[in-house]
């Protein structure tokens, strides 16, 4: 028998490899704000655990090494990313000394490779399975189940993270919130705008140039530089406008931050209205006209929805920006997740920095996979067909 | 009947169509041929109005076409494209359905003509009706556009070079389907094309386009045997007129008394499918027969060249 390697297996091996032997699994450090101390796995386990977790691991990457059936690669990825999770929270336990509230224990380099080197496995594995639109949000919520199960269980609690959660319980849902609407907010706003705003660039050809080019060059502005340009006319409008000061329009906070995303998720969202309409077939859009459609029926019924699978590839493109944009927000008193990275930042604590870091991560992620599922549905429907 | 009265097109400078003029008889169909840039479809394309004349009038059945708002006309007149235009997130039957659903009818009669032109058209309503147009082959395509052309049963129907798309053998059929349909809803057909072929073979009169002009309105007949231009005469193709003359009489109407050896033509034949014959097999002469089977003559070599000469 001949063994054949994975070229992606090769990899994500050769990652597993130096994540197990040469890098620290988990750091210790005496209070929040001190350098750490790297412990590999067999110091911040429990011998058992620590000789389990290496097993599995170095098994898991042979799997992902050989050229061996899906099915398998998929259980390999699952177990170790399974045990890779639960087994941090169990570290964090063990290396707590008993009564001590100031020592923090984190996540270190090599459990982060490890959790990227089988995230790619479980990765590659899905793309090759080939999942309709529907099994791979399933997919995705029985992830986020998961989770969310490791977090309520409060196996995760001793981890230095979930510490300065545990500090700042409150506030983190209101940021949450605030970012969310952010984010959303703007996204809104641009499709309100820009979905018209498209459509008119696409009748009338001499404002498409100046349109998308003014838009373009917004795009180009880089995000603090567009909340200074901001803070004169927005105060100008918070004081000379009666109830705008009423509706939290001030120079600086929510105001300036949700015009900031609203303006940069233009771009994408009238680019792609106006390539969309251009894709519609000549033929179908003459026959449309020839057979007695007005035009708000052409639009209607033909040109938008043959574009419609485009428009939404803007959407999306918009709400996975917009989602890490808004981190910026926080820099002018936003709100949103940014709040606890520019915390972290100040206070050197990189957990306070992960806590703000990790949920946009999370949030971005989500939204484009359920956004591809959602788009790969809309085009499907027309050749599948239900109708 | 369908009157055109001193139509002109300008774009800027560019005369498009000039000054045509031409009637074309109900239950008839009229081509209009010509070269790429003739104006051949800008004409068609005016009788529906989605583009507006300079001037001259337009008249359908005597009422002037612009008495009606441009999207009503349309819908009162049967429109098919080259390429189908088939609207690709629809089904084949919603597709069929565009046009009595704009009109407003009730859902029962517009899935019984949804049906019927199904059938007509050799589709299974059951097994084609819930169908995406991708999902056709070219030949079912274009049937699906011409069916959808005359769902609201429309007195006059405007092709613009319909069976453009088509390869050889499926083009013939579809021409065929076309004049039964014709002849069974006594639709006024007005077809572009650029296919002299074409033109003599499905119009009852041919009107040639030349740079804008009207160059000659006659029956194929007269365009063949007395071109008015040298451009008519080019158009024509020297070397095929007497094909083409040909290809307008029915075997029927050559027959000769007398008999002939060999398997017999059927009488609504073209002349030219029995030359084509009789000089492929190298016989003088082949048997004709009827309808219903029986034999009613012959059609002889020298019969058919003396019916493929220059009518005098």
């Amino acid at each position: 028998m001949t063994l054949r390697f994975d070229k992606l297996g090769v990899v994500i091996a050769v990652i597993v490899a130096y994540a197990a032997f040469f890098a620290s699994f988990a750091t210790f450090r005496a209070n929040r704000i001190v350098p750490g101390q790297a412990r590999p796995i067999l110091e911040a386990l429990p011998p058992t655990l620590g000789m389990l977790l290496l097993t599995i691991v170095i098994v898991c990457g042979i799997v992902a090494l050989l050229k061996t059936p899906l099915i398998l690669r998929l259980a390999a990825s699952v177990a170790a990313l399974v045990a890779l999770t639960i087994l941090i929270g169990v570290a964090g336990g063990f290396l707590t000394p008993a009564g001590n509230t100031f020592a923090r224990i984190a996540p270190a380099s090599g459990f982060w490779l490890l959790i990227f080197a089988f995230t790619l496995l479980l990765a590659d594995v899905l793309t090759r399975l080939n999942l309709s639109p529907w099994s791979r949000v399933g997919v995705l919520v029985l992830a986020a189940l998961a989770i969310a199960a490791l977090l309520v269980s409060g196996s995760w609690d001793s981890l230095s993270i979930l510490k300065e959660y545990a500090s700042r319980a409150d506030s983190f849902w209101a940021e949450a919130s605030k970012h969310v609407t952010l984010a959303l907010g703007s996204l809104a706003g641009a499709m309100i705008v820009g979905i018209p705003l498209g459509i008119l660039c696409h009748r009338v050809e001499k404002l498409r140039a100046a349109v998308l080019n003014v838009l373009n060059i917004i795009q180009t502005i880089p995000s603090i530089a567009l909340f200074g340009l901001l803070i004169a006319p927005l105060g100008w409008v918070s004081v000379h406008v009666p109830g705008a000061a009423a509706i939290g329009v001030r120079g600086i906070g929510t105001a300036p931050a949700f015009v900031a995303l609203f303006l940069y998720s233009l771009l994408p969202v009238v680019a792609n209205t106006v390539v969309g309409l251009a894709g519609v077939p000549r033929a179908a859009n003459d026959a449309a006209r020839g057979m007695g459609m007005t035009d708000r029926q052409r639009l209607f019924d033909v040109e938008f929805p043959l574009a419609f699978p485009v428009i939404l590839t803007g959407i999306r493109i918009v709400l996975v920006q917009n989602i890490g944009l808004a981190t910026i927000a926080a820099l002018i008193g936003g709100g949103g997740f940014g709040v606890f990275v520019f915390q972290g930042v100040g206070q050197t604590a990189m957990d306070l920095v992960l806590l703000g870091a990790l949920p946009t991560v999370a949030l971005a992620f989500a939204a484009a996979i359920i956004l591809d599922a959602v788009i790969e549905m809309t085009a499907t429907m027309r050749r599948v067909g239900t109708a | 009947m369908i009157e055109i009265e001193g139509i002109t097109k300008r774009y800027d400078e560019t005369t498009v169509v000039d000054n045509v003029s031409m009637v074309i008889e109900p239950r008839t169909i009229a081509t209009i041929v010509g070269t790429s840039g003739s104006g051949k479809t800008t004409l068609l394309r005016m009788i529906n109005r989605l583009v507006e004349p300079t001037s001259g009038v337009i008249k359908l059945d005597g009422a002037d076409n612009r008495s009606l708002p441009g999207y009503q006309l349309r819908r009162s007149i049967g429109y098919a494209i080259q390429g189908h235009g088939l609207f690709p997130h629809r089904t084949v039957a919603q597709n069929i359905a565009t046009v009595p659903l704009l009109l407003g009818w009730d859902r029962d009669r517009i899935k019984a003509r949804v049906d019927e032109l199904m059938t007509l058209y050799q589709l299974d309503p059951q097994a084609y009706g819930p169908r995406y147009p991708h999902e056709l082959s070219g030949g079912q395509q274009q049937r699906v556009g011409v069916a959808r052309a005359l769902a609201a049963e429309p007195n006059v129907l405007l092709m613009d070079e319909p069976f453009g798309a088509l390869d050889p053998i499926i083009r013939t059929k579809a021409q065929e389907d076309l004049l039964a349909i014709q002849k069974r809803f006594g639709t006024t057909i007005i077809l572009v094309t650029h296919d002299m072929e074409e033109a003599v073979h499905l119009g009852d009169k041919i009107a040639v386009m030349d740079a804008g002009k009207l160059v000659q309105y006659a029956k194929p007949a007269e365009i063949l045997a007395r071109p008015a231009s040298g451009f008519v005469e080019t158009l024509v193709g020297a070397s095929e007129r007497p094909f083409r003359l040909l290809s307008l009489g029915h075997v029927r109407d050559a027959v000769e008394p007398g008999g002939a050896e060999g398997e017999a033509i059927p009488g609504d034949a073209t002349q030219r499918d029995a030359l084509a014959e009789l000089l492929w097999s190298g016989r003088p002469a082949l048997p004709v027969k009827g309808a219903d089977g029986r034999l009613i003559g012959r059609v002889t070599v020298e019969g058919l060249v003396k019916r493929a000469a220059r009518p005098q």
